[in-house]
């Protein structure tokens, strides 16, 4: 066995996030880690390339038991790995970034002659031709993720973790990666793979273990763990049948009447055409598109992160103004963005924080929220939300990242919206915790809020919307509603070419 | 030109170029060896501080105490040769090692602590300044005739200009600086540092050895812009270079270097300071002018460049976006 951890275990004050977790890697395979957010995955590679410091348990690598205290430690026994977010570094040359800390020297001073040809040797085989003296971020992210594969097959060469590499890439680039990844198993490296994507762990992967709560759950070979038992495994019984009936769930056509708000001829030259749409009470709608189809971009024009330069928005008193997020949260507005990381949370504040802040911001300064209140309305929506934290005052940044999105959603929801934009609320969060938001979304429009939700998951939007919008090129080529909103539907609609279809408007 | 990292350099030598061309239309004489020698003699100083300030920023980092640090060497040296009859090789020596030390102390606190480079280095310039006020009040001129005789060094150019022991010495640190910023694999751990830290962490750099050795450098660079300035001035005065550290900043950027680090070439800096220097002669050439004009088209040009930088930095990203 090329890699074992055996009873490994990893405790953080007051909980166990790896709880006696054996884990076996051979060579020449691809082995899947699946798990919901908080399973134990990322401590579990943590441990594996010396960010943490094991509690209990070994690893032993070729037989040899090992403590790696630092990544370039890791790297040198023969573990590397490569994130979702690529940790390269873009304002260096691609040349440099692959040779980093091992540059060819002479006298102290770099080569760079011999360090392009080295860059050079490190790449042949992964199908790329790229020029070695530009800068690594002048390159798409799909580029950037085989190079840092690269460096990381040349620096470790026995192991390989993949946390989440596919994340940002289209199909396309996925079928590159797979190619790279395949050959490199055929030369006998261990791959552990780590995604939520179950069609790619399925097209690639030999065995998978799955994780729940610190714990292993199973391993087993791909090829004979079906689909509904693996999200059984990963989720629980209750909450994988909780998602079927969802899906199966549609809400009869919205409330009629006066609507909640209505957008008329809303646009900004060179970023959305002009739009109509008028959003009813209690409803849930759809934004679908491909990437770059101005979804986001929709979004950010409602919440007045960019100005509109043409079009009213008016609700039942009259219109409204929406120069800029203030405004927008003062009519009552929310908006939960796509980059969490970087606009929605602020990591190194607590729960409590940030789930205040917005409520806060709007009192203004003078007027703080009382502890006790700021208390109450953590500890409610911890509960409520069902938040896995030790506590209220837990930094947000430490928090897996489906926990992180519920409290973005319960900031908003403190301050009792009655409009609410959720852009991809399930991004780089797992199966299970996908099923939980969507949940929390049917919930919230119940009580009248009206939500509008941005994804490209297109089985979950379909789940959840009671309309979907369709736009490409920046601009709304369709609006299905009830027994309209099908896969099929959507996909022709996406995929339309020049034609504008209104499939029942 | 395909690489856009380039451009800054481009448009540091291009204003430099243009500029000089502009001052010949003018006073032709200003294109000859004894202009360009004394250009060199009278920015020494600040050219050998920039260096060091040129891999500091490249780190994203910034060194406030520097003009503070020569001030103090030149105290330094001046109250050494006169009171303790060391050589004054000796006394450079020790000054090196002293300048050297305090820059690596105020990196490892920088890294241990984690703090802003800027307020490290802030209270490093108010005690470096206090400490050159202990040693002496007053200006003291140097009197030593070995230190004399260095600053009689020089080699004549065609056409008369005099190449000074410290001009060449400014070279001979850009020349130095320059292979340790892109040639060493300290330089290429500062531009990771300049790049992310957590990333150049995760990609196997020791960052806290890499603060120490940069500060430690800086630290370095700004001893031996002071042996520089007292050779130039002749005399230790506690009072002497306040603002330089921000001028060295100015340079630094004028010269091409992103200021929250990364990107940029450290013989762009050596740009920068000739383009300050050109200013200064054609204000002097002019006669007419208030030497307040340098400051003010050093402003123009510094904010010329932090546009030019914002508007390249949005290039590449839309372009990477596409």
């Amino acid at each position: 066995m090329l890699l074992a951890l055996q009873s490994l275990t990893k405790t953080f004050v007051g909980m166990k996030a790896l709880d006696e977790v054996d884990f076996e890697l051979a060579s020449g395979e691809v082995h899947a880690l699946l798990g919901e957010n908080g399973a134990g995955k990322s401590t579990l590679i943590k441990c594996l390339t010396g960010v943490y410091r094991r509690d209990a348990g070994s690893i032993l690598l070729d037989g040899r038991d090992i403590s790696p205290d630092s990544t370039s430690r890791a790297q040198a026994l023969g573990i590397g790995t490569v994130y979702q977010e690529v940790n390269l570094l873009p304002n260096l040359t691609v040349a440099q970034n692959l040779t980093f800390g091992h540059e060819p020297r002479r006298f102290g001073i770099i080569s760079p002659r011999a360090q392009r040809r080295r860059a050079a040797q490190m790449l042949e085989g992964y199908g790329l031709d790229i020029d070695l003296d530009r800068d690594l971020g002048s390159y798409s992210v799909a580029v950037q993720q085989l190079v840092a594969i690269a460096r990381a097959v040349e620096l470790s060469g026995r192991v390989l973790i993949l946390d989440e590499p596919t994340a940002s890439l289209d199909d396309r680039e996925v079928q590159m990666l797979f190619a790279v990844v395949r050959r490199l198993r055929d030369r006998g490296l261990g791959i552990i793979f780590v995604s939520h994507f179950l069609d790619q762990v399925y097209a690639l992967c030999d065995r998978i273990t799955v994780l729940r709560n610190g714990c292993r759950i199973v391993t087993e070979r791909s090829d004979s763990l079906d689909r509904v038992r693996l999200i059984e495994h990963m989720l629980g019984r209750e909450l994988a049948a909780q998602e079927e009936s969802e899906k199966r769930h549609r809400r009869s056509a919205p409330l009629a009447g006066e609507p909640l708000l209505s957008f008329a001829g809303v646009g900004r030259r060179g970023f959305v055409e002009p739009f109509d749409l008028e959003v009813q009470r209690g409803e849930v709608i759809g934004m679908s598109g491909l990437l770059g189809s101005g979804r986001t971009e929709t979004a950010e024009l409602m919440f007045g992160i960019r100005r509109m330069h043409s079009g009213t928005v008016s609700d039942a008193e009259g219109d409204l103004r929406l120069n800029n997020p203030r405004d927008a949260i003062a009519a009552g507005f929310g908006f939960a963005p796509e980059d969490r990381k970087t606009d929605g949370i602020i990591a190194d504040l607590s729960i409590r924080d940030n789930i205040v802040l917005a409520m806060q911001a709007r009192r203004g300064w003078l007027r703080r929220v009382p502890r006790a209140e700021q208390k109450r309305l953590a500890a409610d929506y911890i509960e409520r939300l069902d938040i896995r934290t030790s506590g209220p005052e837990k930094a947000v940044g430490e928090l897996s990242g489906g926990n992180q999105q519920k409290v973005v959603l319960a900031r908003w929801l403190a301050m009792n919206p009655r409009f609410l934009v959720l852009d991809e609320p399930t991004r780089g969060i797992d199966v299970g915790a996908h099923a939980e938001i969507l949940q929390l979304v049917r919930e919230l429009t119940a009580r009248g809020m009206a939500v509008l939700v941005i994804s490209s998951e297109l089985d979950e939007l379909i789940a959840v919307s009671d309309r979907v919008i369709v736009l490409r090129d920046r601009r709304q080529v369709a609006r299905l509603s009830g027994s309209d909103i099908t896969l099929e539907n959507v996909v022709h609609a996406i995929a339309a070419s020049d034609e504008h279809r209104e499939v029942s408007a | 030109m395909r690489n856009p990292r380039l451009y800054p350099l481009l448009a540091t030598i291009a204003i430099f170029i243009i500029a000089y061309a502009i001052c010949y239309l003018q006073f032709p004489y200003i294109l000859s060896t004894r202009v360009a020698g004394n250009l060199l003699t009278d920015n020494a100083y600040l050219g050998i501080v920039a260096v060091g300030m040129t891999i500091v920023i490249l780190s994203g980092g910034i060194d406030l105490s520097v003009g503070s640090v020569i001030a103090f060497s030149g105290v330094f040296i001046a109250v050494m040769l006169r009171d303790s009859g060391l050589h004054p090789l000796a006394v450079f020596a020790l000054l090196l090692v002293i300048t050297t030390a305090f820059g690596a102390a105020m990196g490892w606190l920088i890294y241990r602590l984690a703090m802003p480079a800027f307020i490290v280095t802030l209270a490093g310039m108010f005690l470096v300044r206090g400490v050159a006020y202990m040693m002496s009040i007053d200006s003291i001129p140097i009197d030593h005739p070995f230190f004399t005789s260095l600053q009689r060094v020089y080699w004549l150019m065609p056409g008369k200009g005099r190449l000074t022991l410290i001009g060449v010495v400014m070279l001979l640190a850009f020349v130095v600086g320059h292979i340790i910023a892109h040639r060493t694999r300290f330089g290429a751990n500062v531009f990771a540092l300049g790049g992310g830290e957590q990333t150049a962490r995760l990609m196997g750099s020791r960052v806290g050895r890499t603060t120490v050795m940069i500060y430690a450098f800086s630290g370095l660079m700004a001893g031996l812009g002071g042996i520089v300035f007292a050779l130039y001035t002749g005399s230790g005065y506690p009072l002497a270079t306040v603002g330089t550290e921000l001028t060295a900043i100015a340079t630094v950027v004028i010269g091409g270097t992103l200021l929250t680090g990364g990107a940029g070439y450290v013989f762009g800096t050596l740009f920068g300071v000739l383009t300050m220097g050109l200013i200064q002669t054609y204000i002097v050439f002019d006669g007419t002018l208030s030497s307040w004009w340098t400051r003010i088209a050093i402003g123009v040009l510094l904010l010329a460049f932090i546009v030019l930088q914002k508007g390249l930095l949005r290039l590449t990203t839309a372009r990477s976006a596409a």
